[in-house]
């Protein structure tokens, strides 16, 4: 068995960052209709909207340089579990609105520098996907910020459901922030910011804005890992099991 | 068309001259053609029509995320669940807009969901049925925003001017929502395979008579329909429009090789229409009344969502209130 090509590390991170947004998709558009304002359901929706644009432009380009012909919806609906490569992050259950608010600000936070720093890749293919994406996840972020602060600062009962949401997503933001060799290499060529620049930018905004929330970030405790080497948690298995089910049920079908 | 059986409180309509001179002077405007706004002077019938009927409207934008909810996690293409998205954004969007032309009227946002989740204000019974296969998102958008449309081309010339207003905004999406059904149902009956095709078929099987319910009972004897014809709320007959959209869609169904569920169809040489046999308005008024498959968990849904989200809001609010006390010490 050969070293990795640079076209499977580029694979493997352009289907990181699609199945992320896929997965994070997929776990919002769950609250349509049930979202606590009206404004909400609205906001909600367009969130997943972006993000599902964004899963369609990453997984093209992944299914492109994968040179197999497997198109975004292939990659989307017809792999396993152990094939996805998204953050573990996005796979974990809503909860309540809080603890959405509080995963999507997690992941915002760290989404938005990527994209700043793929905007420059030495990839053009890259840098465009990355372009478009940038301005929508940026809105993404502001607004995350903007509640995670408002909700931990609000009443005792909203800084009590923040804190506890942050408390039972911590672990996984090790996994958020993780890098492995095929990244170390992009990196090293340029088409990828280096890792360390993306978690300084996260660790700065996420320390202020957690700051200004009155939250604060556990000490202690596990350090989840695994999503770049498809090693997920029990929920990936049940979200594909929902999101595939009309590919798999019926093989080969127009839709 | 997401307003069924709107009461008017009138007993029967009253002609010019059994006015008093406002009411007469109000009557010749509408009857003028012309606009009412928010600060104009109208009777209190036409207010409360106008508020059932608007927060009806809304309310169903709302519901109607519900059904169609259901199927965006499972949609089957990432074009098909992106475009499903977009139109459920969209209804929450027109849900927005109907609330605020209500306001105009004296009724604030949260008195109206009051009534939604007390159940003393309706929303349209369609979308109290289950959404059982992805053929069901293609019947939704070709019948259901079919309807919708129906009735609401002519809600565009209503005599209130923000209802009127809105309205414009609201057709111009509801036919794209049309047509984004239709097209599903377009790729699974003529590039589709068997199982696709009878997927169509059982589901138009299902929403076929709850669309025709949309338009609301049969004219006869309707005091409420007359009532709210003359103030120009309402354009059309109930009958006019269902007689309308049975005579387009029929058409739509043949070239998607359907055929809809009724044996008294059959087009009408004399009337140049189509004759079609009468939905059940047992069936429509027990949903109505809110015994259909899913009324219960349609409301529950809605509650929970807005008792669930009270800390939220609260949480908000008690944050904006520290910073404007911050604001105000500065």
């Amino acid at each position: 068995m050969g070293a990795p090509s640079p076209d499977a590390d580029l694979q493997a991170f352009l289907l990181r960052m699609g199945d992320s947004c896929l997965i994070l998709g997929h776990r919002i558009s769950e609250w349509c209709g049930h979202a606590p304002a009206l404004e909400d359901d609205i906001a909600m929706a367009n969130v997943a909207l972006d993000l599902i644009g964004h899963t369609r432009l990453w997984l093209e380009l992944a299914g492109e340089v994968e040179g197999a012909g497997r198109s975004a919806d292939d990659l989307a609906f017809l792999r396993d579990a152990d094939g996805f490569r998204n953050v573990l992050l996005v796979e974990l259950p809503n909860g309540d609105f809080g603890n959405t608010l509080m995963r999507q600000f997690l992941f915002d936070a760290w989404h938005v520098p990527k994209l700043r720093g793929l905007s420059a890749s030495s990839d053009t293919r890259v840098a465009g996907v990355a372009q478009t994406a940038v301005r929508e996840a940026t809105y993404h972020l502001s607004r995350s910020t903007d509640l995670v602060v408002r909700l931990g600062d609000g009443t005792a009962e909203s800084h009590r459901r923040m804190q506890a949401a942050l408390d039972r997503l911590w672990p996984y933001t090790f996994d958020l922030l993780d890098v492995d060799d095929a990244e170390t290499a992009l990196a090293a060529a340029g088409v990828v910011p280096q890792a360390a620049e993306v978690a300084g930018a996260w660790h700065d905004h996420v320390e202020a804005a957690l700051a200004e929330a009155t939250l604060v970030a556990p000490a202690d405790g596990p350090e989840h890992r695994g999503g770049r080497s498809g090693f997920h948690t029990e929920h990936l298995g049940y979200i594909l099991a929902e999101m595939q089910f009309l590919q798999r049920a019926y093989p080969g079908a127009v839709w | 068309m997401y307003a069924q059986m709107v009461r008017s409180d009138a007993v029967r309509v009253r002609s010019l001259e059994e006015m008093d001179p406002r009411e007469r002077a109000f009557q010749e405007r509408i009857d003028d053609g012309q606009k009412i706004e928010p600060k104009d002077w109208m009777p209190e019938g036409y207010r409360r029509t106008l508020i059932r009927q608007i927060s009806q409207h809304a309310h169903s934008e709302i519901v109607g995320q519900l059904p169609e909810g259901n199927w965006i996690t499972r949609a089957p293409t990432l074009e098909r669940k992106a475009i499903l998205l977009a139109k459920v954004q969209d209804e929450a969007g027109h849900g927005l807009y109907l609330y605020c032309a209500a306001e105009t009227l004296g009724i604030s946002r949260d008195e109206m969901y009051d009534q939604l989740h007390t159940g003393r204000a309706k929303y349209s019974s369609i979308f109290n049925y289950p959404t059982l296969s992805w053929a069901d998102i293609g019947c939704i958008g070709w019948l259901v925003d079919g309807a919708a449309i129906m009735n609401q081309v002519p809600l565009q010339r209503c005599s209130y001017g923000p209802y009127a207003r809105a309205m414009v905004r609201i057709c111009k999406e509801e036919s794209f929502h049309q047509r984004q059904g239709y097209d599903i149902l377009v790729t699974m009956c003529r590039k589709g395979n068997d199982q696709q095709r009878a997927m169509v078929q059982n589901a138009l099987d299902r929403w076929w008579w709850p669309s025709l319910m949309m338009f609301g009972p049969p004219d006869a004897d309707s005091v409420h329909s007359a009532q709210s014809m003359a103030w120009r709320i309402k354009q059309n007959s109930n009958d006019e429009l269902r007689q309308k959209f049975v005579d387009e869609t029929v058409p739509q169904a043949k070239y998607l090789g359907l055929v809809i569920p009724d044996p008294e169809l059959a087009w009408n040489e004399e009337r140049g229409a189509h004759d079609f046999g009468e939905p059940d308005w047992n069936e429509f008024l027990a949903v109505l009344n809110g015994n259909g498959p899913c009324n219960r968990e349609r409301l529950g849904a809605r509650q929970a969502a807005w008792a669930d989200g009270a800390w939220y809001r609260e949480g908000l609010m008690a944050h904006a209130h520290k910073r404007a006390a911050g604001v105000a010490a500065e």
